[in-house]
């Protein structure tokens, strides 16, 4: 599939993907991950960005083996829900793990790592993944 | 504000239909309800259909479909919300009678689902969720629902066999139905035997990529007279949809679907029944946990004891709630945007007494349509006249 101009779609996230920067309501203080417009708890649009510490926790996982086409490359590879320790859920890979040591509330670290690459116009993504933390 | 009734149901069978393309499925769906209700001309048409324009490189439908089943230049449009279309459709089309704009409204449901390869078909389904967040990552939909299975049997102690229960239900009964895609019964071990796609969900709890249209035709009670008997009337009683947030990790709590739950409420203050007064349930099991966590949303069971249900046998065509009367998504098939009209034709023969799995003395049934990652989220009650 033709996929014109990729880059700036992807680019506009490059603060979130890499650092882990998200939005924290001045009003109420609730902070969230993607930062959003509107502050999901009160409502209020006076929202700064927030920086994660990328340490969390695993909250569920699966292990996907029939990928959306584009994301064969890592297959099979693990996803999960962590919560990171100030409060937000993201859904992220986890990398550098064993699928069968994956557990209810282990302990994981953001790292940035590869997403995919596309064919077509020669674009690699880069985000956040989770693995286990580096003592 | 006027009565809607449904007086017609016309469909296809749900398969991978090679030889024919989404206009020719949803032309002959609407042309039987059509003929069903005794209707040859409609004042509009919505279709309820997820991404066409990524699967056939179609979108426009309310003109394509409208034109090629000879409706003239009526008002016609797509209705998105994800699996959920189909089941919008049916409501927006309500809508439009109940406003007294529009008298006699035909809603075809449409998906061609087969004509893409089945990786870039996982692609296209998981378009339904948060692209930036969820499908960047490398999730399918599947993925997204094991999230949630994984979650759900940890918190209340299931098995996968307990939850592959609803599998062997949609089976039992889609074997009766001779529209559905899989005729064929099977037992906890077919599903535990069967890969895993996203662990802990494998093949068997859930539902297959299909083809498929059906369509209703809606119009009030008084104008409904004019065309069929009493005996063919449905009355849509009650209706509810409602969001959630699209990004599953967003949410404060995984295991409630709280925008089935707040559409159930208000389908239910409109019909002014509760839970209790419904005699079948097709709820939205495009996964086994769905199944469980539907049942619990929209008050039929507590939370946590959907899947006791299965378990207790309670959810067979004999039992006190009754579900997948025709085989649901897991055996009729889904076809995503088509699924709510396939529910709501369903729901019709039940209650005209004409299902050839029939609950018996059925009066009122529910059919709950799930888009996204429970995002999106249609209930609508329809009624014996
Ligand atoms: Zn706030």
């Amino acid at each position: 599939m033709g996929r014109p101009m990729q880059v700036a779609r992807y680019w506009r996230h490059f603060k979130e993907k890499y650092r882990l920067i998200g939005g924290k309501c001045k009003s109420c203080g609730h902070v969230h991950f993607p930062k959003r417009p509107l502050c999901p708890e009160c409502g209020s649009q006076e929202i700064e960005e927030f920086q994660f510490s990328g340490r969390g926790k695993v909250v569920s996982w699966t292990i996907v083996r029939n990928p959306p086409s584009g994301y064969e490359y890592y297959k099979p590879y693990p996803v999960a829900l962590i919560e990171l320790e100030e409060g937000p859920v993201v859904l992220a890979q986890l990398t550098d793990i064993d699928p069968e040591k994956i557990d209810f509330g282990m302990e994981v670290e953001m790292v940035t790592r590869k997403i995919r690459e596309f064919d077509e116009d020669g674009i690699i993504l880069y985000g956040y993944k989770f693995r286990p933390p580096i003592k | 504000m006027r009565k809607p009734v449904i007086i017609g149901v016309g469909l296809t069978p749900v398969g991978e239909h090679w030889r024919l393309g989404l206009r020719d499925l949803a032309v002959e769906a609407l042309l039987n309800a059509m003929e069903d209700a005794g209707v040859d001309k409609v004042d509009s048409l919505y279709v309820g259909n997820m991404a066409s324009g990524s699967f056939v490189e179609q979108e426009n439908l309310g003109a394509l479909i409208a034109d090629w089943a000879g409706l003239g230049n009526i008002p016609a449009v797509k209705v998105e919300a994800a699996c959920a279309s189909g089941g919008a459709a049916v409501q927006e089309g309500v809508k439009a009678v109940m406003s007294g704009l529009e008298d006699v409204v035909a809603v075809v449901g449409v998906e061609k689902m087969t004509d893409a390869w089945p990786s870039d078909a996982t692609r296209y389904l998981a378009y339904a969720a948060d692209a930036e967040w969820e499908l960047f990552h490398g999730v399918s939909f599947v993925a997204l629902n094991a999230l949630a299975m994984r979650l759900y049997m940890k918190e209340y102690g299931y098995t996968e066999e307990d939850l592959a229960l609803f599998a062997v239900n949609a089976h039992a009964n889609g074997a009766k139905n001779p529209y559905a895609m899989f005729k064929k019964p099977i037992t906890v071990e077919t599903v535990i035997k069967s890969p895993y796609v996203a662990d802990p969900i494998k093949l068997f709890d859930a539902s297959p990529i299909a083809d498929g249209a059906a369509a209703v035709i809606i119009t009030t009670e008084d104008k409904a007279k004019e065309f069929v008997d009493k005996a063919k009337m449905v009355e849509v009683a009650g209706m509810g949809r409602a969001i959630d947030t699209i990004n599953l990790a967003n949410r404060k709590d995984f295991l409630i679907l709280k925008a089935a739950k707040v559409a159930a409420e208000r389908a239910y203050r409109m019909a002014g029944i509760s839970a209790n007064d419904i005699d079948f349930f097709e709820v939205h099991d495009a996964f086994t946990i769905m199944a469980a966590l539907s049942l619990e949303s929209i008050g039929v069971a507590e939370r946590g004891k959907g899947a006791m249900l299965a378990k207790e046998g309670q959810i067979a065509i004999d039992g006190d709630y009754p579900i997948q009367t025709l085989g649901g998504l897991k055996a009729r098939g889904h076809p995503v945007g088509a699924t709510g009209v396939y529910q709501t034709v369903e729901a019709v023969w039940q209650l005209r007494g004409e299902a050839p799995n029939q609950v018996p003395d059925a009066e009122i049934g529910l059919t709950q349509n799930i888009g996204g990652t429970g995002s999106n989220i249609t209930v609508t009650l329809l009624r014996r006249v």
